[in-house]
């Protein structure tokens, strides 16, 4: 449900970004421990993307997956959400280093040459 | 055929449109890419460090209790703001100012948000609700988060600790189906205890559970109607 919210910022900072023209996509990464469903961040955007400097635009979405470094041994390991345990020597759960990301890491703008 | 629109035109290259094509067709226009890296959660969290320097001004540790709707943060605030002293409570829930008029029958303050069809507190809101809090006296302040065990998992409000409280009436499982909240718990409180056995709880299953969840947590089992284990989460509040 804050899905909406979040992408009106997201939008926000697009369409600042492209200083008064048009965007052409966006390229946002989401990481599974955000707490933002990829599918509610979609609808979002083709309700509020209308009207704005990026109608019309792409949305390209790159998930992640949750990431941790393990204090006890070391390693840096991936886990499906819900289970942190260290593969390695199985500590119960590391230092979070990723996964957790809701950012708007690119804009499309029109190249004039 | 040309890959980029299909007009079938036989030759296929790279697209260097120094050139005459023969033929008029529509290419995309020819794009750069700007870089941005901006979270969504960015003025929040400027907000939420605005309301942490506000909170260590003033001396005040701050909790966040975070739940689904029923699973007793109220009633646990009730008692605690009776039993624990210089503790105030701020209170968020979609309508009424109820929680708050519960909270301040213990004699502490208790500001209400509400948030109208908000799901989450966020750390705008807080801010607000602080302009109306008289901290003087104050070392400990209660954030009762609207019931909802998702979305104010993404929002920092400023606090020292979270909370997540689950009840013996949700079903054991619930930090398996709801594990981002759960994540980044300092403190797992079970809550309800003095039911356990008329719900048939298994204990065992929601202890692994929530261990499975939030590694780091600290997990506490209380009754706030009974008082059974309140001695270890006003410890662990004072610690």
């Amino acid at each position: 449900m804050h899905e909406l919210s979040l992408m009106t910022n997201l939008l926000d900072d697009a369409v600042s970004a492209a200083n008064g023209g048009p965007v052409c996509a966006l390229r946002v990464r989401v990481g599974p421990l955000s707490g933002v469903v990829v599918e509610a961040l979609r609808f979002a955007f083709e309700a509020l993307a209308p009207g704005t400097a990026a109608e019309g635009a792409r949305l390209d979405i790159e998930e992640t997956a949750p990431s941790f470094h393990c204090p006890r041994c070391g390693a840096d390991y991936s886990t499906p959400v819900g289970s942190y345990e260290c593969p390695s020597c199985g500590s119960p759960g590391g230092e979070l280093r990723g996964g957790h990301e809701l950012e708007l890491i690119s804009i499309e703008v029109p190249d004039h040459v | 055929m040309c890959e980029t629109c299909g007009c079938g035109d036989p030759h296929n290259h790279p697209h260097e449109h120094g050139h005459d094509h023969g033929h008029a067709h529509g290419h995309p226009p020819p794009v750069r890419t700007l870089d941005v890296r901006k979270s969504a959660l960015e003025l929040n969290q400027r907000l939420a460090d605005q309301n942490r320097g506000w909170f260590r001004a003033k001396g005040l540790k701050v909790f966040n209790l975070l739940s689904s709707p029923g699973s007793g943060k109220t009633t646990l605030l009730e008692r605690t703001l009776r039993d624990v002293p210089c503790a105030a409570a701020i209170v968020g829930d979609l309508q009424t100012e109820n929680d708050a008029v519960r909270l301040r029958a213990s004699g502490a303050q208790a500001i209400q948000i509400t948030t109208g069809a908000t799901c989450h507190l966020d750390a705008h809101m807080v801010a607000h609700a602080l302009e109306k809090l008289e901290a003087s006296g104050l070392d400990k302040l209660f954030i009762e988060n609207v019931g909802n065990l998702v979305c104010p998992a993404s929002y920092d409000l400023g606090e020292d600790r979270r909370v997540v409280l689950l009840s013996v009436t949700e079903g054991e499982d619930k930090p398996l189906k709801y594990p981002v909240i759960f994540l980044h718990a300092d403190l797992v409180l079970v809550t309800k205890c003095d039911l356990a056995a008329a719900v048939g709880f298994d204990r065992e299953k929601a202890l692994a559970a929530i261990r499975q969840t939030a590694p780091k947590a600290q997990i506490l089992e209380v009754s706030a109607k009974t008082g059974a284990g309140l001695d270890a989460w006003y410890a662990w509040l004072a610690g």
